[in-house]
């Protein structure tokens, strides 16, 4: 799906021991598999299952979803840096598709 | 037979039995079901144990205009150490056709335990929010949250 555009905030720069917030939302539909569209056609149920958040290769933060998550799964969750580096966010479709963006922190 | 035996079997025929009649009596009341679903769950997950009320603050609207985003921020109070964290939260919509929405899985590097995401909603019903800690204990916080117009929630 090529509509789908996964989007994340991070602070470029932070001090060493800083709790910062990252946001990050995903614009997906998550169709729950219950919706009739207009020709009374079932939509298909696709929905992102998985969200993952690394830093510098180690898992931080990971959220499993269901189809009670809204439209454009959206999160905010902190993180206290340490050191300079490198997050890497992972969203995946139940179709097995995966969606994949990094951000980079100076930590001084 | 002794008369302890006994009436040990009687009673157990007379939970399954009358279990049953619940069972099926309630099955027709979707909401019911959804409601016991969660209660079923949370039995699951914690496996019996107590549960600590007051530990986790609960952010969601009390009137909901538009179920398909509810905004939802939970924050457990708890340290977030190598040897003490919360390790995941659970969080249940008991009107929902699917009950379960999401789990949250931290990390001590996190520094605190909060987070927000948005729900759907497919009616006025409870949300539960249930935190699993590294030591094996448990902590549970609700909220009522009125839905003006249902989410196409499930």
């Amino acid at each position: 799906m090529s509509d789908v555009k996964p989007r994340v905030r991070v602070p470029k720069t932070a001090e060493v021991g800083e709790e910062i917030e990252i946001k990050t939302l995903i614009r997906h539909p998550m169709h729950s598999g219950r919706v009739v569209d207009g020709d009374g056609n079932t939509i298909p149920r696709q929905i992102i299952t998985s969200f993952v958040a690394k830093f510098n290769g180690e898992t931080i933060f990971h959220v499993d979803m269901k189809p009670s998550v809204s439209a454009n799964p959206y999160f905010t969750f902190p993180f206290t840096v340490n050191e300079s580096g490198t997050f890497e966010f992972i969203w995946t479709e139940d179709t097995g598709e995966v969606f994949t963006l990094s951000k980079k922190i100076k930590v001084e | 037979m002794s008369k302890t035996q006994w009436m040990k079997l009687t009673r157990r025929d007379a939970v399954a039995f009358f279990g049953a009649v619940g069972v099926s009596a309630v099955v027709p009341w979707q909401a019911e079901a959804s409601v016991d679903a969660v209660a079923a769950r949370i039995v699951e997950i914690t496996n019996g144990a107590d549960i600590a009320e007051g530990l986790i603050s609960l952010d969601m609207p009390e009137i909901a205009e538009n179920g398909n985003q509810v905004n939802l921020t939970f924050e457990v109070d708890s340290p977030m150490t190598a040897e003490e964290y919360v390790k995941s939260v659970y969080v249940f919509a008991d009107g929902n056709p699917d009950t379960d929405v999401a789990v949250f899985n931290f990390t001590p590097a996190m520094g605190s335990c909060t987070a927000t995401t948005r729900m759907r909603l497919s009616k006025t019903q409870n949300v539960h929010v249930l935190a699993a800690m590294s030591d094996g204990s448990f902590a549970k916080a609700e909220t009522t949250v009125k839905v003006t117009i249902g989410g196409c929630g499930g």
